[in-house]
């Protein structure tokens, strides 16, 4: 990875300026030009060094639910499962992970009463019990990561 | 003159707008106050507002960490004394390397574990250092561990509001 474009991943993870140009006001902090940093991360949104760029959002306080959820699924059977579990919009993440619970994936819907009324119809949809792990408590929320 | 549902269903346009990205142009928030029919001005202060008040978590670059070579990611579990767990996992949360630490509900008795900390490695190495660390921390308030490794992605959408 080029200097400057590890600079602007590991500078640039939430310090984005609020401001007429943005862009103008990162790039000089960054020594480079504005047209430059819009170039490079347009770059790396489209080679896959970035995911996103922009705001992120707390689905929770933008009136939405989510919570954690985890099912234990017959090893012959995940890529099936997995199928008809990611079909359902209000997966947003889902992992295989090394336990009897083995599959664990993100359930969100835009209101808090529908994560129930979802868990209960990826039950029917699979035919496995689905355990839920609202968050009770959260310390610490923040992914940033060095290039 | 913006009264609280006015307020409120900006926040939502600006929201629709800009979960997917913001534009990549000189001057973005003017792009999205066009795109949603407000002056650029509210756009900027509705997103410093929400960024205040944590609606906004960040805004940035958000890397693909398997392509930065962080490959290795951990579900650290962990049984905490129910009376201990709040300031210890304060404490988890602070570490470097954890990214996500939350306080969950037990489901037994498949589950007993109540205290989640997500750890990130470039190998499973860096991330068994970092439950080393964990479980240093906690000492003696904890009964029982475990670290679930992911296998594979089944699957990864960004979260949609609106």
């Amino acid at each position: 990875m080029e200097p400057v474009d590890r600079a602007i991943v590991n500078t640039l993870q939430g310090e984005f300026p609020l401001c007429e140009r943005p862009f103008a006001a990162a790039a000089e902090a960054l020594g480079i030009g504005e047209d430059d940093l819009i170039a490079r991360i347009d770059r790396m949104l489209a080679d896959g060094t970035l995911t996103r760029f922009g705001p992120l959002f707390d689905a929770a306080r933008m009136g939405g639910a989510f919570t954690l959820a985890a099912m234990a699924v017959p090893a012959e059977d995940v890529e099936r499962v997995a199928g008809i579990v990611n079909a359902f919009p209000e997966v947003a993440h889902n992992y295989a992970r090394d336990h009897a619970l083995n599959m664990w994936f993100v359930v969100a819907t835009p209101v808090p009463e529908g994560i129930d009324d979802a868990i209960a119809r990826i039950e029917a949809a699979t035919g496995l019990p689905v355990l839920a792990f609202p968050k009770e408590r959260e310390y610490f929320v923040e992914l940033r990561l060095t290039a | 003159m913006n009264g609280p549902v006015e307020t409120r269903s900006v926040d939502e346009a600006i929201v629709r707008a800009t979960q997917a990205g913001l534009p990549r142009v000189p001057r973005p928030y003017h792009a999205v106050a066009e795109s949603i029919g407000v002056a650029p001005e509210v756009v900027i202060e509705r997103m410093r507002a929400m960024l205040a008040s944590g609606a906004i978590r960040r805004i940035g670059v958000v890397p693909n960490h398997y392509r930065l070579g962080w490959t290795a990611n951990g579900m650290s579990v962990w049984d905490v004394d129910d009376e201990r767990v709040d300031e210890l996992g304060a404490r988890i949360g602070a570490l470097p390397g954890v990214s996500h630490c939350y306080r969950r509900p037990r489901r037994l008795p498949a589950w007993r574990y109540n205290l989640f900390a997500m750890v990130h490695g470039r190998d499973r190495a860096e991330c068994e250092s970092q439950v080393r660390e964990i479980a240093a921390l906690l000492e003696d308030a904890v009964r029982a561990r475990d670290v679930l490794y992911s296998t594979r992605v089944l699957k990864k959408t960004g979260l949609r509001f609106a």
